[in-house]
C-alpha cells in the first residue's frame, strides 16, 4: 500500500463525480429524444395515423431534427417581459428536473449519488419544478401563460401531498428513504416488488396487496397530475388557454420547458419502476444463471430498468391518447377528497400492519 | 473545500436575504426568499442534518413559497401609494425591526450558554443511528405526548381559520359528481314527435 490513489482524493472525487453527471446526463438527453419519437409514433398509432416517418429509418431522427430547429429559430422576448425571470424559469425548469436523476439508481451500484434522504431528495426537487412554471407564466407578462402558471401551482401543490403519503407507504414498507436499499428489499422475483404488497404475503401481510395495489394506480395518476400530462394538462390545455405557460416562448427557451418536462415524465416512470416495480430487479430471480456483481449481472439489471421504464413512459404515453380533459374542478376534488384521504387512509393501515404484523425490525 | 462552501453559501443566504426587503418588485422578493430559504438548506447539508435540509426545501420552498408567490403574484401592488407611507411607518418599522434584532441577539447568547437547558446534558446518539431516526426517536418516542399538544394547537388554528371564512350561501348550484356521472341517455334524451306547423309545446 503505497500513496492512497489519486481518485480517492477530492479533486479526484470531484472529476468522478462530474464525468458520471455528465455521463447521466447525456444517457438520459439521447433516451429522451427516442422517448420522444415513441411517444408521438403511440399517438400516432391510437389515432390511426403514421406519426413521425420522414427523418431517418421510420423516422427514428425526428427529435434530432426538430432540436435543430429549436435551438437555430430566434428568441423572441415579448416587450412587456421581465426579461431575467422570463429567461431564468425555463433553465430552471431544465437544472431541475435533470438534478433529481442524481440519485436514481440504474442498476447494483450505479448510481451517482446514493444517499441516504434519497427519496426525499427526488421528491423535494420534483416540488421545486413548479417554480420554472410560475415565473415562466409571470415574466411573460400575459393573460393565457399567466393563468396556465396559476392553474399548474395549484395543481402540483395538491397532488404532491397524495405523492408525498404514497411514498410514505412504501418508506414505511421498506424502513429506509435510500433508494437502493428499497430496490434491494424487492429482491427475488415479482412477487416481492411492493406493487404487490413487498413480499410476506402470507397470513396478515395479506392486508398489504390491495393497498399497495391502490397506491402504484394513485401513484400512476398523480405522476400525471404532477407532470401536467394529460389528462390533467389543464395549465397548458391548447383549447382554452393556447398553451399555457410556455405561449410566449419561442426557440431554445421552448426546448428547455419542453426537455425539462418530459425529463420529469420519465423521471417520474424511474420513481414508479423504483418505488412500486423493483427498480432493477429481474421479474425472476436470475442470480443462478449469472453471478451476481458481475458485469452481465448489472448490464441485465440495467436492461429491466430501463425496460420498465419505457413500459411507465407508454402507458404515460396511452393516458394521453386515450382519455379525454379533466375539468379543473374535478381535478381539485380527485385531488384533495379522494387521493389524499385514501393515501392517508393507506398510510395508517400500512404503519398499523408494521406495528402490529410482527415483523418490525 | 467545507468553507468555501460554507462561505459561499452564507454569502448567497445574507445578500438574497437583504435582497428580499430591497426588492423594487414583490416578486422579486418572494424569488430572492425562495433562493435564502435553499441556499439556507444548503447550509443544513454542510452540518449533516440533511433530513432537516430535505424538509425545508419540502415544506418551504415546494409549498409555503410556491403559495406566497400564488398570492403576491395576484396582488395589484401599486408601488406609489406603497412609498407614500413610507416614512411615516418607519419608525415604527424600527422599533420593531430593533426589537426583533435584540431577540436575535439574546436568543444567540442564550444558546452559546445554553440558557433554560444548562445543567441538562443533551441526549447524543452515535453515529450508529442516522439522522432521521434520532429525529423520529425524539419526536415520536420521547417527546411524543409534546408533539401530539403542537399538532392539537395547529388544529385548533386551522379549525378557527376556516370558521372564519366559512360562508353558507344559499343560491348556490352545486355540483353533485354522483348525479354527474351516473346521468344516462333515457334520464337526459327524450324523442317527440312533432306535428307540422304545431311545434313543441313548452
Amino acid at each position: 500500500m503505497t500513496e492512497p490513489s489519486f481518485w480517492a482524493g477530492p479533486w479526484g472525487w470531484t472529476i468522478i463525480t462530474i464525468g458520471q453527471s455528465a455521463a447521466v446526463i447525456m444517457g438520459v438527453m439521447i433516451s429522451l429524444a427516442f422517448l420522444l419519437w415513441g411517444d408521438r409514433k403511440v399517438w400516432a398509432g391510437v389515432q390511426m395515423r403514421k406519426g413521425p416517418n420522414v427523418v431517418g429509418p421510420f423516422g427514428l431522427m425526428q427529435s434530432f431534427a426538430d432540436f435543430l430547429k429549436f435551438v437555430l429559430k430566434e428568441v423572441i422576448i415579448p416587450a412587456g417581459a421581465d426579461k431575467t425571470v422570463f429567461l431564468i424559469a425555463p433553465l430552471l425548469t431544465f437544472i431541475l428536473a435533470f438534478m433529481s436523476w442524481a440519485v436514481i439508481p440504474f442498476a447494483p451500484g450505479w448510481v451517482v449519488s446514493d444517499i441516504n434522504v434519497g427519496i426525499l431528495y427526488l421528491f423535494a426537487i420534483s416540488s421545486l419544478g413548479v417554480y420554472g412554471i410560475i415565473m415562466g407564466g409571470w415574466a411573460s407578462n400575459s393573460k393565457y401563460p399567466f393563468l396556465g402558471a396559476l392553474r399548474s401551482a395549484a395543481q402540483m401543490v395538491s397532488y404532491e401531498v397524495s405523492l408525498g403519503f404514497i411514498i410514505i407507504t412504501v418508506v414505511l414498507l421498506t424502513g429506509s428513504m435510500n433508494l437502493s436499499d428499497i430496490v434491494n428489499a424487492q429482491a427475488g422475483g415479482f412477487w416481492n416488488w411492493n406493487f404487490l404488497g413487498g413480499g410476506g404475503l402470507l397470513g396478515l401481510g395479506i392486508i398489504k396487496l390491495p393497498i399497495m395495489l391502490g397506491m402504484m394506480v394513485m401513484f400512476y395518476i398523480s405522476a400525471l397530475a404532477e407532470t401536467n400530462r394529460p389528462p390533467f394538462d389543464l395549465p397548458e390545455a391548447e383549447s382554452e388557454l393556447v398553451a399555457g405557460y410556455q405561449v410566449e416562448y419561442s426557440s431554445t427557451p421552448y426546448l428547455l420547458f419542453m426537455i425539462g418536462e418530459y425529463a420529469n415524465i420519465v423521471l417520474m416512470c424511474a420513481m414508479i419502476t423504483i418505488l412500486f416495480f423493483g427498480g432493477w430487479q429481474s421479474p425472476i430471480p436470475m442470480d443462478s444463471i449469472v453471478p451476481q456483481g458481475s458485469l452481465a449481472y448489472i448490464l441485465i439489471s440495467l436492461g429491466w430498468f430501463i425496460l420498465k421504464v419505457v413500459f411507465w413512459f407508454i402507458m404515460f404515453a396511452l393516458a394521453k391518447a386515450i382519455v379525454p380533459r379533466y375539468r379543473y374542478d374535478q381535478l381539485m376534488r380527485l385531488g384533495w377528497k379522494v387521493f389524499l384521504p385514501l393515501s392517508l387512509v393507506a398510510v395508517v393501515l400500512i404503519a398499523a400492519y408494521r406495528v402490529f404484523g410482527g415483523n418490525l425490525v | 473545500m467545507l468553507a468555501i462552501a460554507f462561505y459561499i453559501m452564507a454569502a448567497v443566504t445574507v445578500l438574497s436575504g437583504a435582497l428580499v426587503i430591497t426588492a423594487r418588485n414583490p416578486v422579486h422578493s418572494v424569488l430572492f426568499l425562495i433562493l435564502a430559504f435553499f441556499s439556507a438548506a444548503g447550509l443544513f447539508v454542510l452540518m449533516g442534518a440533511e433530513f432537516l435540509a430535505m424538509l425545508l426545501v419540502v415544506v418551504y420552498v415546494g409549498a409555503v413559497a410556491v403559495l406566497f408567490l400564488f398570492v403576491v403574484m395576484m396582488l395589484d401592488v401599486d408601488f406609489v401609494k406603497l412609498r407614500q407611507g413610507f416614512a411615516n411607518y418607519l419608525p415604527i418599522g424600527a422599533v420593531v425591526g430593533v426589537l426583533l434584532l435584540t431577540e436575535l441577539i439574546m436568543i444567540a447568547i442564550a444558546i452559546a450558554d445554553r440558557g433554560a437547558a444548562a445543567g441538562q446534558s443533551p441526549q447524543v446518539y452515535g453515529p450508529e443511528m442516522s439522522n432521521i431516526e434520532a429525529i423520529g426517536r425524539v419526536l415520536y418516542t420521547d417527546y411524543v405526548y409534546l408533539f401530539q399538544a403542537s399538532g392539537l394547537v395547529l388544529l385548533v388554528a386551522m379549525i378557527g381559520a376556516i370558521v372564519l371564512t366559512l360562508q353558507h350561501r344559499v343560491h348556490v348550484k352545486r355540483q353533485d359528481i354522483h348525479t354527474q356521472v351516473t346521468r344516462r341517455r333515457k334520464n337526459a334524451v327524450e324523442i317527440v314527435q312533432v306535428k307540422t306547423g304545431e311545434g313543441i309545446k313548452e
